[in-house]
């Protein structure tokens, strides 16, 4: 029996979802965009799916655009608010050094264009600091990208005085929310945020579908085009088995709310002080503070953490262990690296997330591995 | 635990050790990064999809900086002093029967095979293991393993010793293998397209000798060279001179930052001094032994006999003379098919 302890990098379907997508493949065979009973059928279960997501994000309906998922999500904010800025001539743009990808490697595009890109860096648990981000806007500031909770680490920024200063501003922020949803309260409009990337598969919905809430008013072009579909704001027929799995999924984030967050916070905690009692050394990565509720990013002094990744592997648990490169080989997490920690320290730092499945016999019995795991990598691999 | 590099071979050495009935699994270290033509991304895929039809459990383990400083910049470092390195002989002893062997241990595998063209058997002589070549001679590698020790030996299988490299195809043809007819790689795995002056200029950019003279044996001044690491002894062609004689290079002088080059005659040998001399058994023998000595990889041999020389050196005696003993390559001793050991070829080979 396996233990899947890596919920950050994917979730489970959870069988609500599964029941509702299968329906919808077998029930729901029209377009949405057909003006027929079937393609009324396919946009009833379409819109429900919005109104679905909208509510467990605290936004309206309309305010929702569905898309493949949050890398696309991502980079439609950036390509959409940065049109019309370039046309502006604002040309700088103000994010953090510990971004994911869909957002780095984009902004490394414009940077090579010509744009002014501002990394700020974090402190060693992980933290932006505000007064630095307020330093940084300036009258050229076309946009603030911020990752609200890390994948990797869990560190979780503090977007609502961001956001505050950001719009105090006048600059444009989007938030890239992929691992929010279910494990903290997200309250968008509340929040005064432009416009928010997330993806259904990292809260126990499909792979393959996302969302972009996009404030109304906000600056915003589409990056796909070619039909009327998402209220022309993303082009192509949706997917919609994978929407109408989010919207279940985020309907039971919703309802779930605080308890889901306080029981994988229960089994993280015990997760914890189980390694920290039986592995002497063992250190937590990231501010215990401003963490997601389920994630546990752990350095274990001389061990090499990919070996520990595949011994753990091995014996039935699934975990992480830095950022898988092209070859699906383990680099040293440039997060942790960009958090002050040396080479040595990233390498030997595991990652844990537990979430839907995951028990307490399961924690048990990954606490009973553990221990001699780590003294077999320790000993062998020098 | 068997290390799979994406080629025919390692397919199969992994598909052997399944048929035996052990529980295998497979791992392709990631050695060079982008362009290199073994342990790419490619190759790493390749070897994936053989685990998954074969049912083992599969991973990619990053070495990348570990054989750059390792095997990589030594590679540089040695044409950069005037010789003539094999990097596969440190891959082997460092990456594979090493590195990969403390993981195999780490995952609680007890034993590592390759898909060498070599065998190890026990040795009763010795109450240890000895190394002997390949069956098939055309694919033999066990002049690249000569400096594993016991204790590497003792751990290591080679499933593919005892056969014929048409029957490792035809085997996995057989077997359904998406690596079945992918080509041989020939060249060293990290320069792919064998332009070895450039590689070394891209992994050591600031050690570069910069230009020097070509000079005759005779002394005389032939031409200038862009740099010694342009060339290896033995070498005929891209001299760039005008001469009507034969040239080849005899000779690369790394402090004068000068090629010499010379009649083919001059490029003969009968002697040749050796470093860091490692022995199969362990201990060096006592007194003189005469064995079967190979300069490099694809050289049949000529009887030598072999003078232990202080704490680890050795001095070579050819009983007839060999062309092209190049400093940096090695030495591999044999007595028939069994490996006696061997030692690396030093600058001062008179």
């Amino acid at each position: 029996m396996r233990i899947y302890l890596d919920h950050n990098a994917t979730t489970p379907l959870r069988p609500e979802v599964l029941a509702a997508m299968c329906a919808a493949l077998r029930d729901l065979p029209g377009n949405p965009s057909s003006t027929h009973a079937e393609g009324a059928a396919a946009r009833a279960a379409l819109e429900q799916a919005r109104a679905q997501v909208a509510a467990a994000v605290g936004a309206a309906p309309g305010t929702i655009v569905f898309t493949s998922g949050a890398t696309e999500s991502n980079n439609t904010a950036l390509a959409g608010c940065l049109r019309a800025a370039e046309a502006a001539g604002r040309r700088e743009i103000v994010t953090s050094c510990v971004e994911h990808p869909s957002v780095s490697e984009p902004l490394s595009v414009l940077e090579e264009r010509g744009w002014r890109v501002q990394r700020l860096a974090v402190n060693r648990d992980g933290l932006l600091d505000p007064d630095v981000f307020a330093a940084a806007l300036g009258a050229n500031t076309a946009l603030a990208a911020i990752l609200w909770a890390n994948n990797e680490t869990g560190v979780v920024q503090p977007v609502g005085k961001l956001v505050e200063i950001a719009r105090a501003r006048g600059v444009p922020i989007h938030l890239d929310a992929t691992q929010c949803i279910g494990k903290l309260p997200v309250d968008v409009q509340a929040l005064g945020v432009d416009t928010v990337a997330a993806s259904g598969h990292k809260q126990n919905g499909p792979k393959g579908v996302g969302l972009l809430y996009v404030r109304p008013g906000a600056s915003f072009e589409p990056l796909l085009r070619g039909g009327p579909q998402e209220r022309r704001r993303r082009g192509g027929t949706e997917n919609l088995a994978g929407i109408v799995g989010l919207g279940v999924a985020c309907e039971l984030a919703r309802r779930e709310g605080s308890e889901r967050a306080a029981r994988a916070a229960a089994l993280r905690d015990r997760l914890w002080e189980g390694i920290a009692s039986k592995i002497p050394g063992a250190q937590r990565n990231g501010s215990t503070q401003a963490m997601l509720p389920n994630t546990l990013n752990v350095r274990l002094p001389g061990v090499a953490g990919d070996v520990l990744l595949e011994a753990l592997d091995l014996e039935g648990v699934a975990v992480s262990a830095g950022a898988a490169c092209h070859s699906g080989s383990v680099e040293p997490s440039r997060i942790l690296l960009a958090m002050g920690l040396s080479e040595q320290e990233a390498r030997s730092s595991l990652r844990f997330s537990v979430g839907h499945g995951v028990d307490e016999a399961q924690i048990e019995r990954v606490l009973t591995l553990l221990p001699d795991l780590v003294a077999r990598v320790r000993a062998a691999v020098p | 635990m068997v290390a799979m590099s994406g080629g025919v071979d390692s397919s199969v050495a992994a598909a052997l050790l399944v048929e035996r009935g052990h529980e295998v699994v497979g791992i392709t270290m990631h050695l060079a990064g982008a362009g290199s033509r073994c342990c790419s991304l490619e190759d790493a895929d390749d070897a994936r999809r053989v685990a998954e039809t074969l049912g083992i459990r599969f991973f990619v383990a990053n070495y990348t900086d570990r054989f750059r400083s390792e095997v990589m910049q030594p590679f540089a470092d040695a044409y950069l002093a005037g010789r003539t390195p094999i990097p596969c002989v440190a891959c082997n002893r460092r990456f594979k029967f090493q590195h990969l062997l403390e993981r195999a241990r780490a995952l609680g595998a007890t034993r590592i095979a390759s898909g060498h063209y070599a065998r190890i058997e026990e040795d009763p002589a010795s109450g240890g293991r000895c190394l002997r070549a390949a069956a098939d001679d055309a694919k033999d590698q066990s002049y690249f393993l000569f400096d594993l020790d016991q204790s590497q030996l003792s751990r290591i299988e080679f499933p593919l010793g005892s056969l014929r490299k048409d029957e490792v195809r035809a085997r996995a043809r057989a077997l359904g293998l998406a690596t079945a007819d992918k080509p041989e790689s020939q060249e060293i795995c990290f320069v792919p397209d064998g332009d070895y002056a450039r590689a070394v200029e891209r992994l050591r950019p600031d050690a570069l000798p910069g230009q020097g003279e070509i000079v005759h044996e005779d002394g005389r001044l032939l031409g200038r060279h862009p740099g010694i690491h342009h060339y290896t002894v033995g070498q005929r062609r891209g001299l760039g001179l005008s001469a009507d004689a034969r040239l080849y290079v005899t000779r690369i002088d790394a402090a004068a930052n000068r090629v010499v080059v010379g009649a083919a005659d001059a490029l003969l040998a009968v002697r040749a001094r050796l470093e860091n001399v490692s022995w199969i058994v362990g201990e060096p023998p006592e007194g003189v032994v005469q064995a079967r000595v190979r300069v490099r990889h694809r050289h049949q041999g000529v009887l030598a006999t072999i003078e232990p020389d202080g704490k680890d050196g050795a001095q070579l005696h050819f009983l007839e003379t060999v062309r092209a003993v190049a400093p940096g390559q090695a030495a591999v001793f044999y007595q028939g098919d069994r490996v006696l050991g061997g030692g690396w070829i030093a600058r001062e080979s008179a």
